[in-house]
């Protein structure tokens, strides 16, 4: 019986010859990750007994949830981060503005195809956008992986979900993904590996394809796999070269991309899988998870002219150069709705600085945008673009739950990025195809 | 170790208490809304935000040794493990539920809450009843009628016997510090 990803990667992980679904392993993640977190992390940390973290190499921190610190308690925060990063020595330390964790540690390329990585944070799952095998873990557990370098993990079963055929016009990762979760339900893949494959997923731009393992938190999938490919091996190791002091001759380059491709797992055909679905890409339609939970999806059709106070276009999930350039498309010689305000957290500062070589910045403050310092932005309630009670957010992001922009009275629509930036344009949920075609 | 309570004393023994029943899918937001993660240390303060954006009256009326007792997918969304800690600063016995989210339930664990799946039980209760738990013989009691549940797995039971992950880890690691075991923001 072959295996599957997970069974794969966690054997690695445990330095065991293989594993299967349901055995219990002692994991050493290549990576753990943290950010405005830490600070509570360390607290947890010390009061295990023990002064100096045995990873600091394995550690990655990003100052991310609330920057720059909006008030008193969150700047004192960052400065406990920042004291404790300086006393542990670690390296990978990335400060306020550089960008969303899971986008900075992608840009980085600290996580390569094959490992793993833990974080405090539940969309770590990202990294499977890379072949890597990305978990979530309480802040606890991020302290014992400090302490002890390993942590137990219950290798999950895997389901598989094969997309065939083509996505049509404006139709995107992320509708896939709101199609996915309103089809199964939000504990759909509780627990599992979720394993993606298929022609329309091989199709996807690399940014396209950062947007399915995240959004596999709110499937409930312990993590989510992405067969990796040369585009994502060329990518890491174009980054990984830029690193070096030397001049990064191509076949500098090259070997780099045999070494990461050589890491890379992918199932066995005969592995064994909890459950497989179908779907077929052409009969997605644009899709909008509606208040206040992810798998209440409709398609855009059926919510179309919603009235929209707040269009926010950012987060680890839509908040890159591909989903700030549909929206310069889209806004390009139009305006912000009067009564609407549209607000863009690009992910990453690499992002900011691109969307403003290529114009999309300019387009979109011209049209009226606001933009804001790259980070997590209003996602979860810390920091600005909090709506008011009453108030329609449509967002970019990956959870619409009761009260996560900070206001439990306000309501809130999750969609493409393109989705959204028609919407600011029209004052209510609109289809971009309309605008733009128009 | 003697700052820490025997590991006799963690075994959960049978507890009996009053029932809040909630529904499918309740997720880590409307158990501690997202705001407070960051800033919030006091284990008073904590508690007074659990279930702040799902029941308004829980923080205010629960009683000690009460259970929550809730449908699919408790804890969904977030890694927060305030969403657990709320629950226990307010004197939270347990929660019973059809199923819970994964990272909740790792959390609960490591905190020391215990976490049950009981489908069986979850469809008969309701906000008042009582209900009787017994994690020794994975068994729940509700109006003279027993709901077996799955026993937890041998890691989960040694961490939980431990007292919690930090202790668990300072008895791994033979650690005698005597530094009392902070759980203000974990
Ligand atoms: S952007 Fe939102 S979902 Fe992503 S890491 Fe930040 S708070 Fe979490």
């Amino acid at each position: 019986m072959g295996h599957t990803f997970a069974e794969k990667a966690l054997a690695r992980a445990a330095g065991l010859p293989g594993a299967a679904a349901g055995q219990v392993v002692d994991a050493r993640p290549d990576i753990v990750l943290s950010h405005d977190n830490t600070a509570a992390i360390a607290r947890i940390f010390r009061s295990i007994g023990l002064e100096r973290v045995v990873i600091p190499d394995r550690m990655a921190i990003t100052l991310d949830h609330a920057v720059p610190a909006p008030n008193a308690r969150h700047a004192q925060n960052h400065a406990e981060v920042r004291a404790f990063v300086r006393e542990q020595g670690v390296r990978n330390f990335f400060e306020v503005g550089r960008g969303i964790c899971h986008q900075v540690l992608s840009e980085e390329a600290l996580v390569l195809p094959g490992q793993l990585i833990l974080g405090a944070d539940s969309h770590t799952t990202h990294f499977g956008w890379l072949g890597a095998f990305g978990a979530g873990v309480g802040r606890t557990e991020v302290a014992a992986l400090w302490a002890t370098g390993e942590l137990w993990l219950r290798v999950p079963e895997s389901m598989k979900i094969v997309v065939v055929g083509e996505l049509g016009t404006g139709v995107t990762a992320k509708d896939l993904c709101l199609h996915v979760i309103g089809q199964l339900g939000a504990d759909g893949g509780l627990y599992q590996s979720v394993e993606f494959a298929g022609p329309a997923i091989e199709r996807l731009s690399l940014e396209s394809r950062m947007v399915i393992p995240n959004m596999m938190a709110e499937f409930g999938a312990k993590n989510a796999y992405l067969p990796p490919d040369g585009a994502v091996f060329q990518y890491l190791s174009e980054r990984r070269a830029r690193k070096l002091p030397v001049s990064n001759s191509k076949s500098q380059i090259s070997d780099h991309t045999s070494a990461i491709s050589n890491l890379a797992l992918y199932p066995d055909p005969d592995a064994a899988y909890a459950a497989v679905h179908t779907f077929d890409a052409s009969t997605i339609e644009l899709t909008v998870s509606c208040p206040h939970a992810v798998d209440a999806t409709q398609p855009l059709s059926a919510v179309r002219g919603t009235r929209v106070h707040q269009a926010f276009i950012g987060t680890c999930t839509n908040g890159r150069l591909e989903d700030i350039a549909a929206a310069a498309e889209i806004v390009k010689g139009r305006k912000v709705a009067p009564g609407t305000r549209l607000l863009i957290v690009p992910a990453s500062s690499e992002v900011y600085a691109e969307a403003i070589r290529c114009g999309y910045a300019q387009t979109l403050l011209e049209a009226g945008a606001v933009f804001g310092t790259p980070g997590c932005g209003p996602c979860m309630g810390n920091h600005m673009g909090v709506p008011a009670p009453g108030e329609v957010c449509l967002s970019s992001a990956n959870r619409n739950f009761k009260g996560r922009m900070g206001q439990p009275e306000a309501e809130i629509y999750l969609a493409s990025p393109a989705v959204v930036a028609a919407s600011a344009v029209r004052g209510a949920i609109a289809d971009p195809r309309e605008i733009v075609g128009a | 170790m003697r700052d820490l309570p025997s590991a006799i004393s963690h075994r959960p023994s049978a507890i009996a208490g009053r029932v809040w029943k909630y529904g499918d899918g309740v997720n880590t937001d409307v158990i501690f809304p997202g705001k407070y993660t960051y800033t919030l240390r006091d284990p008073a303060e904590i508690a007074a935000h659990a279930l702040e954006d799902l029941d308004p009256a829980f923080a205010a009326q629960a009683q000690p040794g009460d259970i929550v007792v809730a449908g699919r997918n408790w804890g969904n969304g977030s890694s927060r493990e305030q969403a657990v800690t709320c629950l226990k600063y307010r004197g939270i016995a347990a929660v019973v539920a059809k199923s819970f989210a994964r990272i909740y339930y790792r959390n609960g664990i490591n905190q020391g809450l215990l976490l049950i799946a009981c489908p069986e039980v979850v469809e008969a209760a309701q906000t008042g009843d009582v209900i009787e738990i017994d994690p020794a013989g994975s068994l729940i009691r509700l109006d003279g009628r027993g709901y077996p549940f799955p026993p937890l797995s041998p890691t989960a039971l040694s961490i939980i016997a431990a007292g919690g992950l930090v202790p668990h880890l300072r008895r791994k690691l033979g650690l005698t510090s005597t530094a009392v075991v902070e759980i203000g923001d974990c």
